[in-house]
């Protein structure tokens, strides 16, 4: 497996200011809320991967089923894994917020509205952007949060990337990143995986954004009827006016 | 402005088909405002059917559980409760069940899909207090035989124990019996019919 | 049967005889005689009172399930957008039409601006209207904090700590306004009862002042033409129209397009570019963390552009303020007779443009960093703002401008 992997996160997107990211750019996530197959594989993933330590507590696992077209008995066994839950309820999980403080210094963040508020390009990036850092808690290091205070949780999958430093302007920063050491899944597995777990949190942070650019055609259809006969009805009656 | 010459029927025509379609718009723009009273997602999680293991139920013992934030008592009957039904008849307000306060599978001799399992909502149906289990004891100011039944201390009324609201008394109705089903012989899911799930 | 009674006789006939419906009804839209030569810019103003009625309508229907409590109105807004039916399109009408409210209003000044329209006798109308414009930015203020996010906690934060900046009598104001030490749950029910009931109550006020001020002189046009001047044999201005049904249908078009424009942003992009609804405010609000940038919503960043440009920060208050209060003054400020733009001299067409520009520029700024050649510009731009007042006070005090021959009659198009 070649193990040259995200030099191509310099050459995509402009450089914008990613903050905390000490490499420039941000790889294009693409996200369709129309994609139903790619929503179930990335709930499946969420639920599995995630939400072993993060919630969702705005969104409701009935409102998951009915969007993405799953029934009660598929929510239940693929993806609520905390006893007590029911369908109607909300995307918790069974991690005791003091616990999450003492194992990882700080209870893990809700994820229901992260695509919305730093975009589904960062959430992508983010999960691309693991790599191996000895100084780090958990042994890695995050391009988009620099000192991320979690595990890799996909290493199994993705394998565990390291840096490639070069020195820019008397400073050392990093170019890049590359696969040495490979997981269960080829880089374009991975990124089709990591794509839909993106494709869901862009989901759950607005689960209506398929209906309404749905609806969008209808509405502005009727309006373009309605602006024609305002219109000749306009004309029509300014004929008076000379 | 001059209105000689003016094409009057084609400005009533235009004027009319705008009003229309103008008129279907506002129309489908008040759904969602009306729409949006409806009970929300929020309301219908917490009115949800709700799940009651019969398993451990002894005859005469009442449970109370709590759906759509009413009391509904789950209440087992032995076989003089369910005999004695019969001989009460005749103090009855409604005794065959005959007002809609039932699902259709409750409308027998017992009220309820089992004979021995009795699921009604413990409201009295004159102003909503809920009323007291009385098994054995008689109520104050009953002359009547007493079988076993309700007691509304409200304002006195009484029901047998198979929600019947006796005549005489200020309650206009038996009580009602919500919608449900058993899931097995041990579960009973309150706040759906059978077919509904 | 009298002129004033309605034609379906009875019932018409009936309420007349007890108020005044078919007089006002005649008085200001049967009778009411507007001049012909409207253009484009005139329909801003039904516009700016149909806005109106959106928010108030989506506004009180988020009331219903709205939580104004520090630990609930983030998590209420999101109930709204996905619990409650229809939620999600009374909220996005909600944030569409407050950034809307702004587009219009600010295009209807511009006309203002344009045609002379603040002139005598028109100058109280003026007058109403900047002081909407007023109430509008301080229910805007208000509104933004109530979803309670980083940036509705923060932007709040910011503009509190500018009253803070005045002298004297600065920290007693802030705490005053704040009704806490810091900004809190306080802040936010108090913000919430401004937003919902206080300042609408103003707004429809002045609103009714505005359009009542407007009818007893009559509307100006794009020539600046006094149409009272000349008169049918029935009293009516030969150069105006009733108002029904010449603008009811024409401003009827008028809405449909903005409506157009208005569902497009809507159904499509209602964040805007993170314009209208900004990203930070995703993130619920923590005292502890303040965001990279904060900026105020777009329609407040010429002001917020020129506050940075000044040095000092109780000089940066004061000259955002006098941006906004130099506006009550303009009808004093132009001492010239002619209205329309399209009559006056070359130099006030200038100045005009500049003015108009200045705006924009600044509020790009607005929405930038403070920093090296953006503050410069910030600076420069603040500085052709106010040169416009001053220009043109010199321009028509002085008896420089040199105007065209206004026409005795409007021209049409």
């Amino acid at each position: 497996m070649k193990k040259y992997l995200m030099i191509l996160m310099l050459a995509l997107l402009p450089a914008l200011t990613a903050g905390a990211a000490p490499v420039s750019g941000k790889m294009s996530a693409d996200v369709d809320p129309h994609d139903k197959e790619s929503l179930q594989r990335g709930a499946q993933a969420f639920a599995n991967y995630c939400m072993a330590c993060h919630q969702a507590e705005l969104m409701r696992y009935s409102r998951v089923a009915q969007d993405l077209g799953l029934s009660s008995e598929d929510v239940e066994e693929f993806l609520i894994f905390t006893p007590g839950t029911q369908v109607v309820d909300v995307m918790r999980n069974a991690m005791d917020s003091e616990d999450s403080l003492d194992w990882f210094g700080a209870p893990a963040p809700d994820l229901t509205m992260t695509a919305r508020r730093h975009g589904p390009d960062w959430v992508y990036t983010f999960l691309n952007g693991f790599y191996k850092d000895e100084n780090q808690q958990f042994g890695v290091n995050n391009l988009v949060i620099s000192g991320v205070s979690m595990p890799h949780v996909l290493q199994e999958l993705q394998g565990l990337p390291e840096a490639i430093r070069e020195d820019v302007d008397g400073q050392q920063r990093i170019v890049g990143l590359e696969l040495n050491e490979a997981g269960m899944m080829s880089p374009a597995e991975y990124r089709r995986f990591t794509r839909d777990i993106t494709n869901f949190m862009d989901y759950i942070a607005e689960p209506v954004k398929a209906e309404r650019q749905r609806l969008g055609v209808y509405v502005i259809g009727f309006l373009l009827i309605l602006l024609v006969l305002t219109y000749l009805l306009k004309k029509e009656f300014w004929r008076d006016v000379h | 402005m001059n209105q000689d010459g003016a094409d009057k029927s084609r400005r009533r025509f235009l004027t009319a088909a705008t009003g229309v379609v103008g008129g279907v718009g506002a129309a489908f723009l008040a759904v969602p405002f009306l729409s949006y009273w409806q009970p929300s997602a929020r309301a219908q999680a917490a009115g949800a059917p709700v799940e009651v293991d019969i398993s451990q139920l002894e005859p005469g013992q009442l449970v109370n559980v709590k759906w759509r934030g009413n009391p509904v008592w789950v209440f087992k009957r032995s076989d003089d409760n369910l005999s004695d039904l019969e001989k009460l008849d005749g103090l009855m307000r409604d005794p065959e069940s005959n007002q809609p306060q039932q699902p259709p599978y409750a409308q027998n001799k017992h009220r309820s899909i089992k004979p021995e399992i009795m699921i009604m909502v413990g409201l009295c149906t004159h102003l909503g207090c809920s009323p007291l289990f009385r098994p054995d004891e008689r109520p104050p100011g009953i002359e009547r035989d007493w079988h076993g039944g309700f007691f509304c201390p409200c304002h006195g009324s009484y029901f047998d124990l198979a929600g019947r609201v006796y005549s005489g008394v200020p309650a206009p109705l038996n009580l009602e019996v919500p919608p449900y089903h058993f899931i097995d012989d041990n579960t009973v899911l309150i706040g759906e019919d059978e077919g509904d799930a | 049967m009298s002129e004033t009674r309605g034609s379906s006789g009875g019932l018409m006939g009936w309420v007349d005889e007890r108020f005044p419906a078919t007089k006002m009804w005649n008085e200001h839209i049967g009778q009411y005689y507007a001049p012909k030569n409207f253009n484009f810019w005139y329909y801003f103003g039904s516009l700016a009172l149909v806005v109106l009625v959106i928010q108030i309508l989506s506004g009180i229907w988020l009331t219903m399930n709205y939580q104004p409590s520090a630990d609930r109105a983030f998590e209420s807004v999101e109930y709204i957008m996905r619990d409650v039916d229809w939620g999600w399109l009374i909220r996005y009408i909600h944030t569409t039409g407050a950034s809307a409210f702004f587009v219009v209003v600010y295009l209807h000044m511009a006309r203002a601006l344009l045609y002379g329209s603040y002139q005598k006798p028109r100058e109280l109308l003026w007058v109403f209207g900047v002081l909407i414009y007023l109430a509008l930015m301080a229910e805007a203020f208000f509104g933004y904090m109530l979803p309670w996010g980083q940036m509705s906690f923060w932007g709040a934060q910011v503009i509190i700590s500018l009253f803070g900046a005045i002298p004297v009598i600065g920290d007693q104001l802030a705490l005053w306004i704040r009704g806490d030490y810091v900004i809190s749950e306080i802040t936010l029910n108090r913000f919430f009862a401004l937003h919902v009931i206080g300042l609408p109550l103003v707004i429809i006020g002045l609103v009714v002042a505005h359009i009542l001020a407007l009818h007893e002189v009559g509307s100006n046009n794009p020539d600046g033409v006094e149409i009272k001047k000349n008169k049918d044999a029935n009293g009516n201005p030969k150069d105006g129209i009733p108002f029904h049904p010449y603008y009811t249908v024409k401003d009827t078009f008028g809405l449909i397009v903005f409506l157009i424009f208005f569902s497009i942003v809507l159904f499509y992009m209602p964040e805007f570019f993170g314009l209208f609804i900004e990203a930070p405010n995703f993130e619920p609000a923590n005292p502890q963390v303040t965001p990279d940038h904060i900026a105020p919503v777009w329609y407040f960043t010429p002001h917020y552009a020129m506050l940075r440009a000044i040095p000092d920060s109780f000089g940066g208050v004061v000259v955002m303020g006098a941006a906004v209060m130099i506006l009550f003054f303009l009808p004093w400020l132009d001492r010239g007779r002619v209205r329309s733009i399209r009559y006056r001299g070359l130099s006030f067409k200038i100045a005009l443009m500049l003015f108009f520009l200045s705006f924009v520029v600044l509020g790009y700024l607005g929405l930038q960093p403070a920093t090296g050649l953006y503050t410069m510009l910030a600076r420069i731009f603040t500085a052709i703002y106010f040169g416009f007042f001053v220009f043109i006070w010199v321009y028509t005090y002085f008896g420089l401008e040199r105007t065209k021959p206004v026409p005795e009659r409007v021209t049409m198009p």
